[in-house]
C-alpha cells in the first residue's frame, strides 16, 4: 500500500460540505474506500440506498459525490446497481464504452440486513461486478435511531426501549456475514475504520475481483449510539478490542480472522462509553451484560474454531 | 407492408422487444406476461437480439433494475403484470420521477384477492397516478404497433418520460390473432438511436442521479414532470401519425368507432372495443345510431379531446373494466364525466363495471348496454348511474 502521505494527496470521491453529524464515519469509511481505489486503472460508479448517508450527501441541488452516483430507494442498492453494471456490459459488448469501471453499493444495516436483504440476495446469486458495503451503524439511523435485525442484544433503541419492564433489544444480531458466505461469492468480508490498513486491504481484494463481493463494515454513529463525536473511531476498536466485532475474510468458505487481540477485552469496555446500553450497568442488570459476554465469546469460538479447520470449498 | 403472422399478443410484444433490441431488459415472471420474457430469453439464446437480460429476483428489483440501467445509458424494457406491476409501485414513481425513458409492456390483469390471474384492468388503473405515459391496447396488432410507438414516445427529449403499454392479460396475450410483424430493419430506422442525456457510466463528467429534494424544491421537481408527460400528447399524435407513413397504420390520442353522428355511445378501452364494434355494426345496420369512443392515450388523459368526440351522443355509458373502490364510478367513467362538464353536452352518462378476473363480456352484454342507453334517450330517466355487465344477481 502507497505511503500515507500519497494516499492523502489522492483525488476524493466524497467530498468535504455534507450533511453528516460531527464524527460520523460514513465518510470516514468511504474515503479510506477511495483512498484505496485504484482509480488510475479503473473509474468507480456508486449506488446508495436511502439512509444517513444518502440523505447527507445527495440533497438537491448540491451533491457531496465527485464521481458518478445513484440512489432511488432504501431497499434495493444492489438491484439498482445490478441494473447499472447491466447497462455498462450491454455498452461494452456493443463497443459504446471502452472504460474500466468498478461498481460499488453502499447501504447501511436497515438496507442491508432487513429491507434490502433479497435485492441483495438476488443481485449476488446473478454474479453481477458490484462490491457491496454495507456501513452497519446497528439501527435505522436516519429515521432516528429503530431498532434492525443488527442492533445487538440489549441495545435500546426508539422501538426497543430500555423501559420499566423492558431492557432494550431481546433477540441476538442477525449474522449476515453467514448469510451472504451461503451465497459463496467470491469474496466476504468484516471490517473495522479503527483498522483503516485491514478495511483497505479488503477493499482493494473485493474490487479486484470481477464479481459479487461484500463487506461488513462497523460504521460507530455518534447520534444513535450516544457517545462524544471525537470517540467514534476509539469505539470502533473496542469493538474490535472485545471481539464484538471480528475482523475476518470468507474466501470460498474458509475462514481467515485478521486479527485477534492480544488481549481479548470483556465486552464492558466497549458497552461502557455509550447511552444505548446504559441501562446495563443498572444495579440488576448484571446478566444482561453475562448474557452479552456470551453471545460475543460463543461467535468469537466458534469463528476460531471455524478458522482451525481451514475447510474451503470447490477444492 | 408487413408480414401477416398468426401469433398471440404476448408474441406480438415480444416481437416487438425483439425488434427494438433494447440494451437491457430486467423482468420476473407473472402470468400473463410471462411468455414475453420467455420468448425474450429464447431470441438472445437463439443469438436474434443481444440484449442483457437481467433475471432479477422479483418486480421490485426489475425495476429497480430498470431504473439503474437506464440511468446508466440505454435502451431498457421490461413486462409485467397484477401483482408483479403492484410490487414495482414504489419504482414506477422514481423511474417516473427521474425522468428515465423506460418501456413497458403490460398485460394487464385482476388484482388479488382473491387470487386471479385474468385479464382486467386492476393493476394499471390502479397505477394511473405514477406518472408514466399509459397506452392501452385493443388488440395484439395495437400492442405491437403501440410498443414500437412507445419507444419513440418515451426518448422525445420534450418528454423523458416511461411509457406503458398495455394489453389484456388472456384475451390478447393469448389469442391468436392474425397481424401485421413489421421488416427488422424498418422498425430499426423507426425507432433510431438512442443518446441518453446524462448518463451515469459517463465517468469523465459524474453527476449525481436521484438527489432528495426538500420542500424548497421537491414542487419545481414534480410540476417539471408533468410538463414532460403533458407534452407527451403531441408527441402521440406525431409519432401516430409517422407510424401511419412508415407501416400504414395511423393512430391518434383515440379511436373514434361510427362517432360521427352516434347518439348511443359506449367509451371502453382494450379488448372489449372489438365485441363493441361487432355490436356497433349489428345495430347501425339495424339503423340504430350506435358509435365507440375508443381510448387509446389514458394517460395523459386527453380529456378535452374526448369531451369534443362525445358531442353528438345523446346518452353515454363508459366501461371499466375496475372496481370503483368506493369512487363514484370507475377511473374512466370520472374522468370522462368530469371532461364533459365544460362542454355543452348534458347527455348522461353512466358506468358500468365488467369483465372482472377475466369474466367474460359477450355481445348480449353490450347489447344490453345500448339498450339501456336507448331507454334513456327514450325516458329521459336513468334508473341505475352504475351497475355490472355479466354479474350474478344484481350489484346491489
Ligand atoms: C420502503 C421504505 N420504507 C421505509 C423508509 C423509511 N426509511 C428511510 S431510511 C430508513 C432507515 C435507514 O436505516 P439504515 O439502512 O440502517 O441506514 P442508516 O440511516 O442507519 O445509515 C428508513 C426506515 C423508506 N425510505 N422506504
Ligand atoms: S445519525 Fe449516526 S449514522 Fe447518521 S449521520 Fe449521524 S452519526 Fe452518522
Ligand atoms: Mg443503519
Amino acid at each position: 500500500m502507497a505511503l500515507l502521505n500519497e494516499l492523502a494527496k489522492k483525488k476524493e470521491g466524497l467530498v468535504s460540505g455534507h450533511r453528516l453529524c460531527p464524527g460520523c464515519t460514513h465518510s470516514v469509511i468511504m474515503r479510506q474506500v477511495f483512498a484505496v481505489a485504484e482509480t488510475d486503472k479503473y473509474d468507480i460508479v456508486v449506488a446508495a440506498a436511502t439512509g444517513c448517508f444518502e440523505v447527507s450527501t445527495g440533497l438537491y441541488p448540491y451533491t457531496s459525490w465527485n464521481v458518478p452516483w445513484i440512489h432511488t430507494a432504501f431497499e434495493n442498492a444492489a438491484s439498482t446497481i445490478s441494473g447499472v453494471e447491466a447497462m455498462y456490459r450491454a455498452l461494452k459488448k456493443k463497443g459504446k464504452l471502452n472504460k474500466e469501471i468498478r461498481f460499488i453499493a453502499v447501504a447501511s444495516d436497515g438496507g442491508t440486513y432487513d429491507i434490502g436483504l433479497q435485492a441483495l440476495s438476488g443481485a449476488i446469486e446473478r454474479g453481477h461486478q458490484f462490491l457491496y458495503i454495507c456501513n452497519d451503524n446497528n439501527a435505522y439511523q436516519n429515521t432516528g435511531n429503530q431498532r434492525s435485525s443488527a442492533t445487538p442484544f440489549a441495545g435500546s433503541t426508539t422501538t426497543s426501549p430500555n423501559g420499566k419492564v423492558k431492557f432494550g433489544k431481546e433477540q441476538p444480531r442477525k449474522d449476515i456475514v453467514s448469510i451472504i458466505e451461503g451465497h459463496h461469492l467470491p469474496y466476504t468480508a468484516q471490517a473495522s475504520p479503527s483498522n483503516w490498513r485491514d478495511l483497505m486491504n479488503k477493499i482493494k481484494k473485493a474490487l479486484d475481483i470481477n464479481g459479487p463481493t461484500y463487506i461488513n463494515v462497523l460504521e460507530p454513529c455518534t447520534t444513535g449510539w450516544g457517545f462524544p463525536p471525537h470517540m467514534a473511531i476509539e469505539i470502533a476498536q473496542l469493538a474490535v478490542d472485545t471481539c464484538v466485532w471480528p475482523l475476518y475474510e470468507v474466501i470460498k468458505g474458509k475462514v481467515v480472522i485478521n486479527y485477534k487481540p492480544k488481549k481479548k477485552l470483556p465486552v464492558t469496555e466497549y458497552l461502557k462509553p455509550q447511552k444505548r446500553f446504559a441501562h446495563l450497568f443498572k444495579k440488576g442488570n448484571e446478566h444482561l451484560i453475562e448474557e452479552f459476554q456470551k453471545q460475543v465469546d460463543a461467535h468469537w469460538e466458534w469463528l476460531l474454531k471455524r478458522e482451525e479447520c481451514g475447510i474451503e470449498y470447490g477444492v | 407492408m408487413g408480414k401477416k403472422v398468426a401469433l398471440t399478443g404476448n408474441e406480438a410484444a415480444a416481437h416487438a422487444i425483439r425488434q427494438i433490441n433494447p440494451d437491457v431488459i430486467a423482468a420476473f415472471p407473472i402470468t400473463p406476461s410471462t411468455p414475453i420474457p420467455q420468448a425474450v430469453a429464447q431470441f438472445i439464446a437463439d443469438g436474434e437480439m443481444d440484449t442483457e437480460l437481467v433475471t432479477v429476483e422479483s418486480e421490485h428489483s426489475a425495476m429497480s433494475a430498470c431504473i439503474g440501467a437506464a440511468a446508466a445509458g440505454g435502451r431498457v424494457m421490461t413486462a409485467t403484470s397484477a401483482n408483479g406491476y403492484a410490487l414495482m409501485w414504489e419504482m414506477l414513481y422514481i423511474a417516473s420521477g427521474m425522468r428515465l425513458p423506460i418501456v413497458m409492456a403490460v398485460v394487464a390483469r385482476a388484482l388479488s384477492a382473491p387470487l386471479n390471474i385474468h385479464g382486467d384492468h386492476s393493476d394499471i388503473m390502479g397505477g394511473r397516478d405514477t406518472g408514466w405515459i399509459q397506452i392501452i391496447s385493443e388488440n395484439s396488432q395495437e400492442a405491437y404497433d403501440n410498443l414500437i410507438q412507445a419507444v419513440k414516445i418515451a426518448e422525445n427529449k420534450d418528454v423523458m418520460t416511461p411509457a406503458l403499454v398495455a394489453q389484456d392479460g388472456f384475451n390478447t396475450s393469448h389469442t391468436i390473432e392474425i397481424w401485421e410483424l413489421e421488416d427488422d430493419n424498418k422498425v430499426k430506422e423507426f425507432i433510431g438511436e438512442y443518446t441518453p442525456l446524462f448518463p451515469l457510466l459517463n465517468t469523465d463528467d459524474p453527476v449525481t442521479h436521484g438527489a432528495w429534494a426538500p420542500p424548497n424544491w421537491y414542487f419545481e421537481h414534480k410540476i417539471n414532470q408533468l410538463k414532460g408527460l403533458l407534452d407527451s400528447k403531441e408527441v402521440v399524435e406525431k409519432v401516430g401519425k409517422e407510424f401511419g407513413d412508415t407501416f400504414g397504420r395511423y393512430y391518434g390520442l383515440y379511436e373514434d368507432y361510427k362517432l360521427d353522428d352516434a347518439e348511443y355511445v359506449i367509451v371502453a378501452a382494450g379488448s372489449v372495443c372489438g365485441t363493441t364494434k361487432d355490436v356497433v355494426d349489428n345495430l347501425r345496420e339495424n339503423g340504430i345510431k350506435a358509435g365507440l369512443l375508443k381510448i387509446r392515450l389514458f394517460r395523459p388523459f386527453p380529456y378535452r379531446e374526448l369531451a369534443e368526440a362525445l358531442q353528438s351522443a345523446k346518452a353515454i355509458a363508459v366501461l371499466d373494466r375496475v372496481s370503483p373502490a368506493g369512487a363514484q364510478g370507475g377511473p374512466l367513467f370520472t374522468e370522462i364525466r368530469s371532461a364533459l362538464y365544460d362542454t355543452q353536452t348534458r347527455a348522461p352518462v353512466i358506468n358500468y363495471t365488467y369483465g372482472l378476473g377475466g369474466r367474460d363480456t359477450q355481445p348480449r352484454h353490450i347489447n344490453s348496454v345500448f339498450e339501456t342507453l336507448k331507454k334513456i334517450v327514450e325516458t329521459g330517466k336513468v334508473e341505475k348511474q352504475f351497475d355490472c355487465l355479466n354479474l350474478r344477481g344484481e350489484w346491489r
